[in-house]
């Protein structure tokens, strides 16, 4: 018999739906400020690995030559991604859901048996409430990391009147690095994901629109 | 005549997911649609006119100031930009623009600093008149707008001092104070607060070396607290107001503000 089970909460679907394209500006509007002054590069005992970026991508996304624009942009929707962020922590907090959501003392472990399990070198999964393991460990370390993109970007933006976040950060130069980082951070996190979530199917991906899945139980409806 | 209520059936569980699935998914798509809409409005919004300002996206300036507004509460005189021993300036100091530094019949023994006071008062200054103040040293770190830094070692005059020295005091209580280049073809507007910052520099020497040219022979501003599009090479007059004086790169859509 199938039963409706609750699943996501509004809110978090609400913020994860509105974090989505916020944070795909912000990334576009950085690789425009980041293009003046491109230069990082992955480079070992002298051999460039990788170049960030190659020219090619640049007029791909018609980079080039759009600072100032980047910067309008950058500011003004930093603005809802840091408020938007905001509101799911706390929320989040307040609600006890972190319960579900936070690493525990097995966590670690356990994910890296999800992870087995994912590349299907083993067949069964530790016993998981909403989200499993590797789950806990991704979804809150992303939400460090958009505290982090917030922290180095204040660093990098007011360096003088915030001299203790560029302290923090390691000095101006490296919030600049930290900030680029977690930003290739986001997109491997993405990407990931978005195959997670093909992989999982549609009665996964449909309780983070409408919140609930869809349970077949014999014995009668499950607990929430 | 009494209506007659009928008991409505429960729904079924299959009417119960197809509805939710309705009022989630068409809002969703509603929702998705017109914030898909408003960044289509936003891309396309016009250009602001011409102005003090320039070359942004109407709203998108229109966030820049209110940003401004937001952050210019941070600022203090008590937070300084963090300074480094002389031995850490770099020696090959970059160099990136040289606007307004083209003029071709300019002549560094001519030159003087035309200062025009809120009240109408001018002042002729020779870079001697501008040496003879105390000197201030400061090696800290350059940053530009484009997203490098350099820590550098600049010589000069506070800007403070200066105002001090040739009883600038009532026309620094205006807003904003304007700087430009002789030929008028790099311009700046910079804030009162910012102006007068304790580290704010008239800078005439570099790395203890007259200023070259490339970097603004003869006087330079030096500003910390800005980027440095707003360190204005080869100043050629000063004045104060209370309205935005022209900012060239505010013009080409950058924030007027620019400040660090």
């Amino acid at each position: 018999m199938k039963f409706i089970k609750e699943k996501h909460p509004l809110v978090m679907r609400w913020t994860h739906w509105v974090n989505f394209p916020i944070l795909a500006i912000m990334i576009w509007s950085g690789l425009l400020i980041y293009w003046a002054n491109d230069v990082y590069t992955v480079t070992i005992f002298g051999h460039t690995f990788v170049r960030f970026f190659p020219e090619w991508f640049y007029k791909a996304l018609h980079i080039p030559s759009r600072l100032a624009e980047g910067m309008a942009f950058h500011f003004l929707f930093m603005w809802f991604f840091a408020l938007n962020g905001l509101f799911y922590v706390l929320y989040t907090i307040l609600s006890g859901e972190w319960r579900l959501l936070v690493p525990n003392r097995r966590s670690f472990k356990e994910a890296w048996l999800v992870l087995l399990h994912d590349l299907h070198i083993r067949k069964t999964v530790p016993p998981q409430k909403k989200y499993n393991a590797a789950q806990r460990i991704a979804y809150t370390a992303i939400i460090f990391m958009g505290f982090g993109s917030l922290v180095t970007g204040l660093a990098i933006y007011k360096p003088v009147q915030l001299y203790w976040l560029v302290w923090l950060c390691g000095g101006y130069s490296f919030a600049r690095i930290l900030h680029f980082i977690l930003t290739i951070g986001y997109v491997l996190f993405f990407i990931i994901h978005v195959v997670q979530v093909i992989l999982a199917g549609w009665n996964n991906f449909r309780s983070v629109i409408s919140g609930f899945e869809v349970v077949e139980s014999e014995k009668g409806a499950p607990e929430k | 005549m009494k209506k007659i209520k009928r008991p409505r059936a429960p729904l079924t569980i299959e009417q119960k997911i197809a509805r939710r699935n309705l009022i989630s998914f068409g809002t969703f798509f509603v929702l998705g649609g017109a914030a898909f809409g408003g960044w289509k409005w936003l891309l396309n919004s016009p250009k602001e006119e011409a102005g003090i300002t320039g070359g942004a996206h109407k709203p998108l300036r229109r966030a820049l100031n209110k940003t401004e507004l937001f952050f210019r509460q941070l600022f203090s005189d008590n937070h300084l930009v963090r300074t480094y021993p002389k031995s850490r300036a770099a020696q090959r100091v970059r160099e990136n623009s040289h606007i307004g530094m083209r003029d071709p019949g300019f002549k560094p023994e001519d030159w003087r600093l035309l200062v025009t006071g809120a009240d109408g008062r001018q002042l002729r200054l020779t870079i001697d008149d501008i040496k003879a103040l105390p000197r201030t040293e400061i090696v800290y770190d350059f940053k530009c707008v484009e997203g490098w830094d350099q820590i550098q070692h600049w010589a000069g005059v506070r800007m403070v001092d200066f105002i001090r020295h040739f009883q600038l005091e009532e026309s620094a209580k205006k807003k904003y104070m304007g700087l430009e280049t002789p030929d008028g073809k790099y311009y700046v507007g910079v804030d009162r607060e910012s102006a007068l910052h304790p580290q704010t520099i008239l800078a005439y020497e570099m790395n203890d070396r007259p200023l070259s040219d490339g970097h603004g022979a003869p006087l330079r501003l030096i500003i910390p607290v800005k980027y440095g599009i707003k360190n204005l090479k080869r100043i050629g007059t000063m004045t104060f107001s209370d309205e935005r004086p022209r900012d060239y790169w505010a013009e080409q859509g950058y924030d007027y503000y620019s400040g660090l």
